[in-house]
């Protein structure tokens, strides 16, 4: 019969599966951070167990760094997240466990370094205390977020019980405009599909415009597939895909990596697979998307207008958006272009990485920010830092009056002193507008770092296309 | 791990869609390194007032017809956003024991099992009865029957939902899922013996 990519990778991972259970799952990759795995490992004390295979697990540390140059453990917020990071440094000692530290050359968001050190490779299935895990997907890996005692599970035994997803197709055709990027067309696809269409499905995304999409706008697209509700997002290798992961630290190298492209190259969709759920979109008349309530589903064309609550039939899906326009300060018919913004946020897992930067970098050149507009980048990791430094980006950052700072989730979660106040407004490259996602009174907007950068001029969302 | 079996509580009613993971228990409550404490940041942006400690009197949880609830009732989407478990934690220190609600996003679902909470997914319009029923009726309280897999009202309407047999048998028994799998050790080692062939590059010396 033919088999969805997600079921090639499933069944090459099942250790187990008798009736009336539920199925094993075996686990290849665990990449963990500070904030979801310190209960996970003290499980293990208490059990006085090892972990199965700890040369399978990586640790890094950044949901709690400071983002500030030059930054030390004195520059960490709070006494509880240095408890965090000590707690996570003894753990991967104690464990056996390899440790990024706050300063390692390879430290860096978690989803944003496990493909760039080949740490998560196609065809794997990859965990980690984290929902937006499902971002690894964008190389034709099954990869999902846990729970603390499913980490402590998959520590113990490598494995993890799940129950098999359902399978969905969303296939993307058409082609994007000049400003228009994967993370457009992730809220597009959000605000179609609702924040719960993905609910007990992994989502592998085909068509057209997904395979023109680079690796890193790939990767945008399966990070968002969550905010979906899905269990995980994935694109299937192609050529793009085996030429990104040639050569990284810990791919295979020489004849075991051609032995492992064309293990790859099998692993999309067979022809005539079925999936359980299947949608179409198409973007060729996309134009950049700004969230304008409190979850990724509530999502306005830049070229818009805030939507009327009125006109929604269903009570309780009133409430919500009257209740998300009353937290968001915003009237209904408001223009998007109008609203003005305090702050400007580039960073996070989904969009922190090289070309992200590049994206926003493009439209600050020459440009300042507008006066009163406090504007941050935050790169994903210490490499993407440094290619960014090296290729000048960071200077026209600076030179437009942006602060450049070092990795870290910093205001995409607001853990590490980086955050809103109360009231203010940011428009964000991060994943979630949720209350208070970003600091409490907080009211986020998601965009694109392109929509970023010309926002961040503008001092009000701007339309990049204008630009 | 705490078993289920059956239980009776009072039900507060809390008829939002997409309340998500940083509703229940926001990110900068998440610093603790252990299991507890959790209970007092539930909700921590809707239960108090500015100040950050005076009860929120509009909010259902403080109402005090509901005091002392152990049971949840919510709307469509339940727990969607992060994989925190401290969700479900600061859930059952709260006191909660079972959340009904037409769906529930599928990570928090999985942590509800493992901190011994029971999701409980009924009919949209059947939620909505319910709640109704403990916003007006004489008394705010439901009876959860596992075994049954029921809900039933202090007014004596029952409901019937899915579980998948498995999780339904490890919360009444109060199982160890790690025990578990870990008693199947044998077979995991095999897996792994066979894959090291088929794609060795996965079993690297090294990380
Ligand atoms: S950047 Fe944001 S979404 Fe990504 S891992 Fe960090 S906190 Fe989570």
């Amino acid at each position: 019969m033919p088999r969805t990519m997600f079921d090639k990778i499933w069944d090459a991972h099942v250790v187990r599966d008798e009736p009336g259970e539920i199925p094993m799952l075996y686990i290849d990759r665990h990449l963990t951070h500070e904030a979801t795995s310190p209960q996970a490992f003290a499980g293990l004390t208490e059990r006085g167990l090892p972990v199965h295979r700890p040369e399978t697990v990586v640790a890094v540390i950044d949901h709690n760094v400071p983002t500030t140059p030059g930054r030390r453990l004195i520059d960490v917020i709070d006494q509880q997240s240095v408890v965090c990071i000590e707690t996570m440094e003894d753990n991967a000692r104690d464990f056996g466990v390899r440790l990024l530290g706050m300063n390692d050359d390879d430290q860096g968001i978690v989803h944003v370094i496990g493909p760039e050190l080949g740490l998560s490779l196609p065809g794997m299935t990859v965990v980690c205390g984290d929902s937006h895990t499902s971002t690894h997907g964008a190389l034709g890996i099954f990869a999902m977020g846990i729970g603390t005692s499913e980490v402590e599970h998959v520590l113990a035994t490598q494995c993890l019980l799940q129950q098999k997803p359902r399978t969905m197709n969303i296939r993307i055709d058409g082609t994007l405009a000049p400003g228009v990027s994967a993370k457009d067309v992730a809220l597009a696809m959000i605000r179609r599909l609702g924040t719960d269409a993905g609910t007990h499905h992994v989502i592998e995304f085909t068509g057209s415009a997904v395979h023109a999409l680079s690796i890193e706008g790939r990767m945008t697209l399966c990070n968002m597939a969550i905010e979906a509700g899905a269990r995980a997002g994935m694109v299937a290798p192609d050529d793009v895909t085996i030429e990104y992961v040639r050569g990284r630290r810990h791919a295979p190298s020489g004849e075991l990596f051609e032995r492992a492209a064309e293990q790859w190259r099998q692993l999309a969709a067979d022809p005539g697979a079925r999936y359980d759920a299947e949608h179409h979109l198409d973007v060729d008349d996309l134009v950049p998307q700004v969230t304008w309530g409190t979850n990724p589903g509530m999502v306005a064309d830049v070229t818009g207008t805030v939507p009327d609550p009125a006109a929604e039939s269903d009570p309780v899906l009133r409430a919500e958006r009257e209740k998300a326009l009353e937290y968001m300060g915003l009237e209904p018919g408001r223009r998007i272009d109008e609203i003005p913004v305090d702050t400007v946020f580039i960073g996070s897992c989904t969009n922190s990485r090289l070309e992200d930067l590049r994206l926003a970098a493009e439209f600050v050149a020459g440009r300042k920010v507008a006066p009163g507009v406090r504007a941050i980048v935050v790169p994903g990791s210490m490499a993407v830092r440094r290619a960014a430094e090296a290729e000048g980006m960071a200077d026209v950052f600076r030179a437009a009056g942006f602060e450049w700072r070092e990795p870290g989730c910093s205001m995409c979660i607001a853990m590490n002193g980086d955050r809103l106040s109360a009231g203010e407004r940011c428009a964000s490259t991060s994943n979630r507008n949720f209350e208070g996602r970003q600091g409490k009174g907080g009211r986020t907007h998601l965009v694109s770092p392109a929509t970023a950068a010309a926002t961040a001029v503008a001092g009000r969302f701007a339309d990049v296309r204008d630009l | 791990m705490e078993k289920f079996i059956t239980h009776d509580g009072i039900a507060v009613p809390l008829m939002r869609s997409n309340v998500n993971t940083d509703d229940i228990v926001p990110a900068r409550f998440l610093k603790s390194i252990s299991r507890s404490g959790f209970g007092r940041h539930l909700f921590g942006n809707w239960r108090y007032l500015e100040d950050g400690t005076t009860p929120d009197p509009d909010f259902p949880l403080n109402a005090p017809r509901y005091q002392g609830a152990s049971v949840l009732v919510a709307g469509e989407n339940f727990g969607c956003g992060s994989s925190r478990e401290h969700a479900p934690w600061s859930l059952r220190e709260f006191g909660f024991r079972c959340v009904v609600a037409p769906g529930f996003a599928d990570i928090f679902h999985n942590n509800c099992f493992n901190s011994s909470i029971l999701p409980v997914s009924l009919e949209t319009a059947e939620v909505e009865a319910i709640a109704e029923g403990l916003a007006d009726g004489a008394s705010p309280t439901l009876h959860i029957d596992l075994p049954a897999q029921t809900v039933t009202t202090a007014d004596g309407r029952t409901y019937r939902f899915r579980i998948d047999p498995f999780k339904k048998n490890s919360l009444m028994e109060g199982l160890d899922n790690i025990g578990w799998t870990l008693s199947h050790r044998d077979q995991v080692h095999a897996y792994e013996e066979r894959r090291r062939q088929e794609a060795p590059w996965l079993f690297p010396r090294s990380a």
